[in-house]
């Protein structure tokens, strides 16, 4: 874990998001599934993000622009910088035999690094339009399904799942596949511990996702 | 003047580098039993601050004594352990069981979260059974939402309180910019952040004047500045809080004698302050 100050090395607009890449420094990229706290110019907190890709040295974040911190960050042009924390929290395990990745609209964020870690398996990510199907193209040998039809009905039995997505899909992957690893999502302000602000209610228990996940076992929630 | 962090606000056993930049590390509060706290989400950020609905989250005071405590007198940093209870016997029970632990410098009595349902009693009443239990020094945390903040200020002072520390957060509600719902499960939240800061310099002055005890001021420091305003309101110390957040980086705070004069202090009704040549050194560059 490191913090740095980074410089903007480009700001691509993929559909609805953009691919905010900086320069790497000092800065490891740690496991994929793990985070990022990223300055949100003008804004009173960081903002956590996952980390989407790892070209040379830089590191590359898909940010969905929905709220004044997300937007501030994808309104950043090259040469602009910002203070980064990170990596933080715990990533995805990958001694899993027969991956498969599932995500869900900007939740497709981790899995272009997860996939390049696990030698291009096979994914399936669900989109509201066409429009934010588009971030597909991040991820190599995607299945793409589009609402009204759900990532759910397009998983076969028999694969390691690795998923990230919204709360109904991780909740629906986690009913499917006991043995899934959920990346699971919430505000947060400290990224490290302090604030307790980041917990969510997994299995009738508050478990703090900057620490104890984002990446979580789905048993804990199928319960 | 000591520069502190407040409670909720930073983890000194996992940001130990920047616990040890502080005169002193307080803790997130201790209550008597484990608490999960209230539901998610529990975080907004809203214009100038944020809200929060942590609901003094905490492993009790048994797994805090046993395993957080002795890790934090490690750090060699004094520690101020704030403590917070639903009734009069539970401050004084916590303070009781903090007396005779050497790894702990002060006490700061929480009595003021406004993320609970149950309001606990008279402030009065918890600081007077609290100086029975403890030698330590007392400082009680009040809320500025009352009516007459100095008039709970001289009750505390009476009970037999050292200081005081403020403020804490203000209730806050924050909405969905889809839904128009609010962000936080509980619905309100405490604000804290650059918006408290007017709050808390009103808060400060006016305790101050009402009884001259040591306070540590906190509520919305940004700068080096925003920090000196509460010591010329009357603070001895300060605390930061959100700022700690937003880079930790940057965020090493600092004091140290500059030699400024700081003349003509209001508060104090003095020709020169007390705290005349110190100057906080602004801790957030550029």
């Amino acid at each position: 874990m490191q913090r740095a100050r980074a410089r903007v090395t480009g700001a691509e607009q993929i559909g609805p998001y953009t691919l905010l890449r900086v320069a790497r420094g000092g800065l490891e990229p740690g496991i994929p599934g793990q985070f990022f706290m990223l300055e949100a110019p003008g804004r009173p907190l960081p903002r956590p993000m996952s980390l989407c890709l790892t070209p040379p040295g830089e590191l590359a974040f898909l940010i969905d622009p929905i709220g004044p911190g997300t937007r501030a960050l994808c309104a950043l042009q090259p040469g602009d910088q910002l203070a980064i924390f990170g990596p933080l929290g715990n990533g995805y395990r990958l001694d899993v035999e027969r991956p498969l990745l599932v995500g869900g609209g900007i939740g497709v964020a981790p899995l272009p690094n997860l996939s390049d870690a696990l030698g291009h398996p096979p994914a399936i990510l669900g989109f509201r339009s066409d429009w934010h199907a588009e971030a597909a193209q991040l991820v190599p040998n995607a299945e793409v399904v589009v609402e009204p039809t759900f990532v759910t009905e397009a998983l076969s039995p028999g694969h390691d799942v690795l998923a990230c997505g919204p709360e109904p899909m991780l909740a629906a992957v986690a009913k499917l596949e006991p043995a899934a690893q959920l990346a699971w999502e919430a505000p947060m302000a400290c990224g490290h511990g302090a604030c307790y602000g980041c917990a969510v209610q997994i299995d009738g228990e508050i478990k703090r996702l900057c620490v104890e996940g984002p990446v979580l076992a789905a048993e804990a929630v199928a319960a | 003047m000591k520069i502190l962090n407040a409670s909720g606000c930073l983890d000194a056993l996992t940001a130990s580098a920047v616990a040890r930049s502080l005169d002193a590390f307080v803790t997130k509060s201790v209550t008597p039993l484990p608490r999960e706290g209230n539901a998610p989400p529990r975080i907004a950020e809203v214009e100038h601050g944020m809200l929060n609905s942590i609901g003094l989250a905490n492993p009790g005071i048994d797994r805090f004594l046993a395993h957080t405590l002795p890790r934090l007198g490690e750090l060699e940093v004094p520690i101020w352990v704030s403590v917070g209870g639903f009734a009069v016997a539970e401050y004084a029970d916590l303070c009781d069981r903090l007396d005779d632990r050497p790894e702990v410098e002060a006490i700061e009595l929480n009595v003021s979260c406004p993320n609970v349902d149950d309001v606990p009693a008279s402030v009065g009443e918890i600081v007077a059974a609290s100086r029975a239990a403890t030698r330590k020094p007392l400082y009680t945390k009040l809320s500025p939402a009352t009516a007459d903040i100095a008039e709970v200020a001289r009750a505390a002072q009476k009970a037999g309180t050292d200081g005081l520390s403020l403020v804490n957060t203000i209730l806050g509600l924050a909405l969905d910019e889809q839904t128009l719902k609010p962000r936080l499960s509980r619905g309100a939240g405490g604000l804290s952040g650059a918006a408290l800061k007017p709050i808390a310099l009103a808060a400060v002055y006016a305790c101050y004047e009402a009884t001259g005890l040591p306070i540590v001021g906190m509520g919305g420091i940004t700068s080096g500045r925003d920090a000196l305003e509460l010591v010329a309101a009357g603070a001895a110390s300060v605390a930061l809080g959100t700022i700690l957040f937003a880079d930790r980086q940057r965020n090493r705070p600092r004091a140290r004698r500059t030699g400024r004069d700081f003349q003509d202090c209001w508060a104090r009704r003095c020709d020169v302050c007390p705290v005349n040549t110190l100057q906080i050194e602004t801790f957030l560059p550029g």
